[in-house]
C-alpha cells in the first residue's frame, strides 16, 4: 500500500495537483467524482478551447473560400490527424467523426453489415457488452437475417476466451468486442481476440469507450479492423466520437447518412459519393466537438498515457483492497485484470440506496444495470453500484467512497 | 439537501427490510408487473377484487429500499378499500410524492392512511428516487385497468 502512494503521487500525475485544471472541482469542494466511465470531466483547456474557438475560429468548414472558413476547416482536419495519432492509425482517412461510440457502432451494423453479410452469417459478441454493442447487430439480425453469437463470461467475470474460441465458426464474419468491460472493469485481451478471429477470417471491431481513457492504444499493432470510442469519456466534449476503420474497407462500404459533405456530385438521377472518411460525415458536423476532442487528447498525451496507465492501476489496485475489507461488499470481475472500473454488489443493500448514502456524503457513483442487463442478468443481480476513476481521482477518494459505503452497510444493516 | 434519515425514516428501513404482503396470490383477480427501466426492477402487485373490494393484494419483486417499503405499506393500506379508494389514494400519494397539489380533500379514514404513507413523501427532494415510490402504485393502477400481466413503466 505504501509503495502504491508513493508512486500514484509520483510528480508525472499528481491528481490533486490535476483536480485544479478541472473547473468542476473548485465549483463543487466537496465533490468526489467516481463516474468517469459515465462521462468524464472537463479540464479548463478543453473547455476554454472551445470557447476560443467559437470566438475567433468559427465558420463551416469544407465549404467557404474565405479565410475563417479555410482557417476552420484546418483545426477540423487537424483535430482528426490529432486522433489518428491517438490511435497510431495509418491514415487520417481512417478516421471517421461521429457522435459517440453508439452511432460508430451503428454506422458499422448499418453500412459494412448488409454490404458484407448475408442471411446466416455469424456476428459474434460476448457476455460484457454494453447494449451500444448489442441493439445494433440485433436491428441487423432483424433486418438481414444473420445470427448473433455470444461468447460467454468465466468464473471470475472476464471472458471466457476458449469459449470465444469455441464460437468461432466459418460463418463468423465479424467479432464485435468491448476492450474494457463497462459495468465490470474487465479487461479483454483483444490481441488475442484478433488474432483468433482473423485466423477465422472474421473482421474484429472494439468498443473502446472505457480502453481509450486508459490505455495507450496502437490500432496498427492491434490489427483490428474498427475501433470506435467517445469524446465525452476521453475528457473531451459531448456530441463527438470517433470510428476508426481500416482505409480498405471503409473505402468499400456504402454512405451510411446521406446529404451535404458526403457527396462529389449530386444530380437527381445519380449522386457519385467522397471518399472516406467524409462518405461517413453526411451533413454540418461537430466542428466544434472534434476541435474540443482534439485538445482534450492533447491533455492527455501531456500527462502521458503510460503515466495514466500507472495511475489507474495503482489506483484501481488500492481501491480493490480497500473495498476488499468492507464485509458483505463482492467485487465485480475478480481475479480477473480490471482497469479503473470498481463494480460491487453490497448484500442486502440495493445499488440504489447504496448510491443514495453516497451522494449524502457527496460521492458521485452509478448505481444500476450500466447498460449491460443481459450481463447482469447473467450475473444474477439486478444491478451494482459502480465507482469508477479518472486522473484528478487519488487515495483519499478511495477512503471517502469506503467509509461512505461502510455507513451505507450499517443505516441498511438487518 | 435534507438529512438522509427523512428520506430513509425508521418505518421504512423496517418496510425495507421486512415488507409485509410479499408473497403471490395464487388465484389472483388481477395482476400487473411494474418495471423501472432506470435501474431494472421490478415488482408485480396480485390483487383478489369480490366486487369492487379488494379483499386481498400482495407484491413480489426486487427493488431497493424506498420501492420495496412503498410497495409494502401500499398492500397495508389497500386491504378492505374500494377499487375507487385505492386510485383516490393513489392521486392524493402521487401529488405529494410529487411535491404537486392533490386533486382533492380525502375522506377522513382514507386521510388517515395517507398519514401512514407520508414518510414515503420525503422522495420528493429526490427527483430520481420518485419513480421507486411510485412503482408499485403504477403496477396496482395497470393491475385494475385489467391490463392482466401487462408490464407498465414508471416512464
Amino acid at each position: 500500500m505504501t509503495t502504491a502512494i508513493l508512486r500514484s503521487i509520483s510528480p508525472e500525475l499528481d491528481p490533486r495537483r490535476l483536480r485544479r485544471e478541472f473547473p468542476i472541482f473548485a465549483n463543487n469542494p466537496d465533490l468526489v467524482f467516481l463516474d468517469s466511465a459515465a462521462s468524464a470531466q472537463k479540464p479548463r483547456a478543453v473547455i476554454d478551447g472551445l470557447a476560443e474557438y467559437y470566438r475567433t475560429d468559427y465558420a463551416n468548414v469544407h465549404r467557404g473560400v474565405y479565410r475563417l472558413s479555410a482557417r476552420s476547416t484546418e483545426l477540423y482536419e487537424e483535430a482528426r490527424d490529432r486522433v489518428r495519432r491517438f490511435l497510431n492509425a495509418a491514415d487520417s482517412r481512417e478516421i471517421v467523426f461521429v457522435r459517440n461510440t453508439t452511432e460508430a457502432i451503428n454506422l458499422v451494423a448499418q453500412s459494412w453489415g448488409p454490404a458484407f453479410l448475408r442471411e446466416g452469417d455469424e456476428v459474434l459478441i460476448s457476455e460484457l457488452e454494453h447494449h451500444s454493442n448489442i441493439v445494433p447487430w440485433q436491428l441487423l439480425r432483424d433486418r438481414i437475417g444473420i445470427r448473433l453469437v455470444v461468447a460467454p463470461i468465466d468464473v471470475t467475470g472476464g471472458l471466457d476466451l476458449a469459449g470465444f474460441e469455441a464460437r468461432l465458426s466459418p460463418r463468423t464474419r465479424l467479432v464485435a468486442t468491448t476492450h474494457i468491460a463497462n459495468a465490470t472493469g474487465s479487461l479483454v485481451p483483444v490481441e488475442r481476440v484478433v488474432e483468433l478471429a482473423h485466423r477465422r477470417g472474421a473482421r474484429v471491431l472494439i468498443d473502446g469507450s472505457q480502453a481509450a481513457p486508459r490505455l495507450p492504444i496502437d490500432v496498427q499493432a492491434l490489427g483490428c479492423d474498427f475501433y470506435a470510442f467517445t469524446g465525452h469519456k476521453v475528457y473531451g466534449p459531448t456530441g463527438i466520437g470517433v470510428l476508426y476503420g481500416r482505409f480498405d474497407l471503409l473505402s468499400a462500404m456504402p454512405p451510411y447518412q446521406g446529404g451535404g459533405e458526403m457527396i462529389l456530385h449530386v444530380s437527381f438521377e445519380k449522386t457519385e459519393y467522397q471518399e472516406p472518411p467524409h462518405r461517413f460525415e453526411a451533413g454540418t458536423p461537430n466542428i466544434a466537438g472534434a476541435i474540443g476532442l482534439g485538445i482534450a487528447l492533447d491533455f492527455i498525451e501531456e500527462l502521458g498515457r503510460e503515466n495514466i496507465l500507472d495511475h489507474e492501476e495503482v489506483l484501481t489496485g488500492c481501491g480493490v483492497d480497500r473495498l476488499s475489507q468492507i464485509p458483505g461488499l463482492r467485487l465485480l470481475g475478480a481475479g480477473q485484470r480490471r482497469l479503473g472500473i470498481l463494480s460491487f454488489d453490497l448484500d442486502g443493500v440495493h445499488p440504489h440506496d447504496v448510491a443514495q448514502v453516497l451522494d449524502q456524503q457527496h460521492v458521485a457513483v452509478r448505481a444500476g444495470h450500466h447498460c449491460a442487463q443481459p450481463l447482469m442478468e447473467r450475473l444474477g443481480l439486478s444491478g451494482t453500484t459502480r465507482a469508477s476513476l479518472g486522473v484528478y481521482n487519488d487515495e483519499t477518494d478511495i477512503e471517502r467512497l469506503a467509509t461512505a459505503i461502510e455507513a451505507a452497510r450499517e443505516l441498511f444493516a438487518r | 439537501m435534507m438529512d438522509l434519515r427523512e428520506l430513509y425514516q425508521e418505518i421504512i428501513l423496517d418496510h425495507g427490510r421486512h415488507p409485509r404482503n410479499f408473497r403471490k396470490i395464487e388465484h389472483p383477480t388481477h395482476f400487473a408487473q411494474g418495471h423501472n427501466p432506470l435501474c431494472g426492477d421490478r415488482v408485480t402487485v396480485y390483487l383478489a377484487l369480490d366486487d369492487e373490494r379488494i379483499t386481498d393484494v400482495s407484491f413480489q419483486g426486487r427493488g431497493c429500499a424506498i420501492s420495496t417499503a412503498a410497495a409494502s405499506l401500499m398492500t397495508e393500506v389497500l386491504k378492505g378499500k374500494t377499487v375507487a379508494d385505492a386510485r383516490a389514494l393513489f392521486a392524493q400519494f402521487h401529488a405529494r410524492v410529487t411535491g404537486g397539489q392533490p386533486a382533492e380533500e380525502l375522506s377522513v379514514p382514507l386521510a388517515e392512511d395517507m398519514d401512514r404513507l407520508e414518510p414515503l413523501t420525503g422522495v420528493k427532494a429526490y427527483p430520481a428516487r420518485v419513480k421507486c415510490a411510485t412503482l408499485s402504485w403504477h403496477a396496482l393502477e395497470a393491475a385494475l385497468k385489467g391490463r392482466d400481466g401487462s408490464t407498465v413503466k414508471t416512464e
